[in-house]
């Protein structure tokens, strides 16, 4: 079965772009437009990698990745955040939220999928 | 596998557009005196949005503009520097390049490189100015990161817990200790045997301490330490995957807890999107106001978090073909009830009871599918504060912009027409209107004039004002100007025809052509404008008070209220808003005047009589007035009497063009499709109101 990534921007065109790329490899992809919209699809499905933007409104990426990781279910599941932020503060951050790895936009299609197969195969 | 990235173009010009204009409305309502953080964050955001899908899609001219805007704004954000209306201004300037930047990418064309380098250059001036309570704060940031890089001791920790252990802690500890890798996951392993990295300056004795919450002290084993540089490549982490080798090399085997690898970030960024300098770590406080400016951002109209979940974005050209559709629903709907009234209502009571209900379905159906292109007004309105501060400014004049009834919705179509033509009237309130502070105290009024945008519903139209309270419009000044130009005035001409006289072609009062208004182009062309949407502009204006401009706007432009008529058989259409009123003439009425053709006397007033069986050239009409009917019409301020044979009923009609289906006709609109399926022409009332100046013009010059 494929595999289902949930992948989370409020940019549409972001988003669109991500989606695409991971349904042409063959993911399935679950689309979220903010924080507690991706909070609120990761519990009604079973998600395998959250990709995740950091700036949001409503719920920003990091408090997204606090309450999964609050979740039994998403203990271990691999969330990558895709944020413009490289500093090192944004990554401290990140790591201290429960984030697997982080992604710096912009970043090419190739890239991540790359990324992404590294991380679910 | 490739992406044609060229694909998601249309939506993120979209985005952009909606930030752009959200930042815009946010930076003319900042206080500079006291910037709310709240809106300061959300500016932020929208410049970090647009930075963000420009360096994905490959906009690097937008990328490198929003940069240098990004920095100073993230430096206001943060307090380090205190808002002044230049950097306002600069911001404004800086939007107003991101939309020419936009406007290149989607329709083509080129933007002055020098206008971009002037406007980065004014930003990152702005940016270091006043910098010395930040510099310290940079220059620490800075050598921060490398100090610790060369301080920190990379341990190589193996790390074999009792299989019970509770772990999240220790991790959380050494997190805190310095940078934690976790090479090999023992977390599903029996027994759990854990590889980790640690980078940093403590001590292998403070280490064991730490672990010696966790663990026996046989259970961890310290590998031979070294100075944490180049080796964490190729351990499964992740890495900051701007660096392509680093990232080749990532491999992450840990699904585990997953945490971050921290390898120092490249020293090289992508093109265009070098890190700011100035940006340090955001603390707590400052995260709670990001999220509290998402928050209040969310409450902004056009706000470019506009909530996806329950909207759509369709092609205009598919909402067109379903307006298009329903119109002929609409038709055939008419064409039943047409058919059906003939029939036994005793034989087929079920047959029309079921019209009865198709014809409100199909009513109910309409009105839901027109509101679908139906804006609010503010997307038009919202572009005037920024139009009103800049020409105050310009002018030296004080003026406050109030808009009320920005909710009011019209057609989509009609939205974008009246851009140029608002625009046009809030200008010359501007100039012409609001007279200069000085001036206003000297009449005993506020220094500060008011240019006020209203709309509101009027019956099946729309209303919108633009009024001032400024000088009013100077009569005396108007009539003279139209003597100089030879225009037929008389002293005793009542206000509103006075009024009208600005619309002449090439009418102007200003003694002084500005840059900004003055040439006498432009009222002309905003009343055309508008009467090729269908509307109207009315003047009322007083003396020392101030003046107003109403457009008069059908709510559509797909279907009208029509008054059909009939002229030797034919049936035309004319829209309702032009008829004033209907009557049938007495014989004494009529009067003939030597070479100006024909006039009617209604209520004391001669009116111009225009029969329109001679104007289409129609035979077996009615030809003597008094057996017909005359329908006053009204456009332009003008008024003519339109003899027809008769009046045949007044309904919706849905417009066709004739120019699209067959070509333009003299007088005639459009055309549209009767109830029993005939086609009826919609006639073009301003053309028809000048019939008889362009007949006597003609006669004049013969």
């Amino acid at each position: 079965m494929a595999k289902t990534i949930l992948a989370v921007d409020d940019s549409t065109s972001i988003r669109q772009m991500v989606s695409f790329t991971l349904k042409g490899a063959g993911y399935d992809v679950v689309e979220a437009v903010d924080g507690q919209d991706g909070l609120d699809k990761a519990k009604s499905k079973t998600i395998n990698l959250v990709l995740t933007d950091q700036n949001m409104p409503k719920m920003d990426g990091l408090t997204l990745i606090k309450s999964l990781r609050g979740l039994p279910q998403y203990k271990t599941t691999p969330i990558l955040m895709l944020t413009t932020e490289a500093g090192d503060d944004m990554k401290a951050k990140g790591k201290a939220a429960g984030a697997t790895g982080l992604l710096v936009k912009p970043f090419d299609p190739q890239k991540l999928l790359d990324v992404v197969k590294k991380v679910i195969g | 596998m490739t992406v044609d990235m060229s694909q998601f173009y249309q939506v993120f010009f979209e985005e952009v557009a909606e930030h752009l204009n959200s930042m815009e409305s946010l930076l003319l309502g900042l206080d500079v005196n006291a910037p709310s953080i709240d809106d300061l964050n959300a500016i932020f955001r929208a410049a970090h949005s647009i930075k963000g899908g420009a360096g994905t899609f490959g906009f690097n001219d937008m990328t490198s503009v929003t940069h240098v805007l990004e920095t100073l704004l993230d430096k206001l954000r943060k307090e380090e520097l205190a808002l002044r209306s230049e950097m306002i201004d600069a911001f404004l300037e800086a939007g107003d390049v991101l939309k020419a930047q936009l406007d290149a990418h989607q329709n083509g064309g080129d933007v002055d490189e020098a206008i971009i380098t002037a406007v980065c250059e004014k930003l990152e001036a702005l940016s270091a100015s006043q910098d010395t309570s930040a510099k310290p704060k940079k220059a620490k940031k800075k050598s921060q990161p490398a100090a610790a890089t060369t301080a920190a001791i990379c341990h190589h920790i193996e790390f074999t817990p009792d299989a019970d252990a509770v772990l999240d802690n220790l991790f959380a500890e050494l997190s805190n200790l310095g940078q934690l890798e976790i090479v090999e996951n023992g977390a599903d392993k029996s027994p759990p045997r854990w590889r980790l990295n640690l980078s940093s300056s403590a001590s292998e004795s403070e280490l064991r301490e730490t672990f010696a919450f966790f663990a026996q002290p046989d259970q961890v084993i310290f590998g031979p330490a070294n100075l944490k540089l180049e080796e964490d490549d190729g351990y499964g982490f992740f890495t900051d995957v701007a660096n392509p080798t680093e990232a080749a090399n990532a491999a992450v085997e840990d699904e585990g807890f997953g945490f971050f690898t921290d390898i120092e970030p490249p020293p090289s960024e992508p093109a265009g999107f070098e890190r700011s300098p100035g940006r340090r770590a955001a603390d707590n406080p400052v995260a709670d106001s990001v999220k509290m400016g998402r928050r209040d951002s969310d409450k902004v109209a056009v706000s470019p978090q506009s909530p996806d979940a329950t909207t759509i974005r369709v092609n205009t050209d598919k909402v067109d073909l379903l307006i298009n559709l329903v119109g002929e629903l609409v038709i055939t709907q008419a064409m039943l009830a047409q058919t059906s009234a003939h029939i036994d209502p005793v034989l087929h009571e079920n047959l029309l009871n079921g019209m009865a209900q198709l014809e409100r379905n199909t009513r109910d159906l309409q009105e839901s599918v027109m509101s679908i292109r139906m804006m609010p007004i503010s997307f038009v309105f919202s572009r005037f504060p920024r139009v009103v501060r800049d020409l105050a400014s310009k002018l030296n004049k004080q003026i406050e912009l109030k808009t009320v009834g920005e909710g009011t919705e019209l057609d989509k179509g009609l939205i974008e027409k009246l851009a140029d033509p608002l625009t046009h009237l809030v200008r010359n309130s501007l100039d012409h209107g609001i007279e200069m502070p000085d001036v206003r105290l000297a009449a005993g009024k506020d220094a500060k004039g008011t240019i006020t945008l209203r709309a509101f519903h009027q019956g099946s139209n729309i209303v919108i004002e633009v009024s001032d309270n400024g000088a009013g419009l100077n009569r005396a000044k108007i009539l003279s100007k139209a003597k100089e130009r030879g225009l037929p005035v008389h002293d005793g001409m009542p206000d509103q025809e006075v009024w009208q006289l600005i619309f002449a072609p090439g009418f102007s009062t200003a003694d002084v052509v500005t840059d900004v208004s003055g040439r006498g182009v432009g009222m002309d062309v905003v009343k055309r404008n508008i009467q090729e949407m269908g509307g109207q502009v009315e003047i009322r204006s007083e003396s020392g008070h101030g003046s107003t401009i109403a457009i008069r706007l059908p709510l559509t432009l797909a279907i009208l209220d029509g008054m059909s008529i009939a002229v030797g058989g034919q049936i035309f259409i004319i829209p309702l808003t032009f008829i004033s009123e209907s009557l049938q003439p007495r014989i004494e009425d009529i009067k003939s005047i030597s070479g100006q053709g024909t006039v009617v006397q209604v209520r004391g007033a001669y009116l111009p009589l225009v029969a329109l069986h001679k104007v289409f050239g129609i035979p077996k009409a009615i030809s003597e007035p008094e057996r017909g009917i005359l329908v006053l019409l009204e456009a332009d301020g003008k008024k003519v009497a339109l003899f027809v044979d008769e009046l045949v009923g007044q309904h919706q009609v849905v417009l066709k063009s004739l120019e699209a289906n067959f070509r333009k006709v003299p007088h005639v609109s459009g055309a549209t499709i009767m109830g029993d399926g005939r086609v009826a022409m919609i006639l073009d009332v301003a053309s028809l109101v000048r019939i008889n100046q362009d007949l006597a013009m003609e006669r004049q010059c013969a």
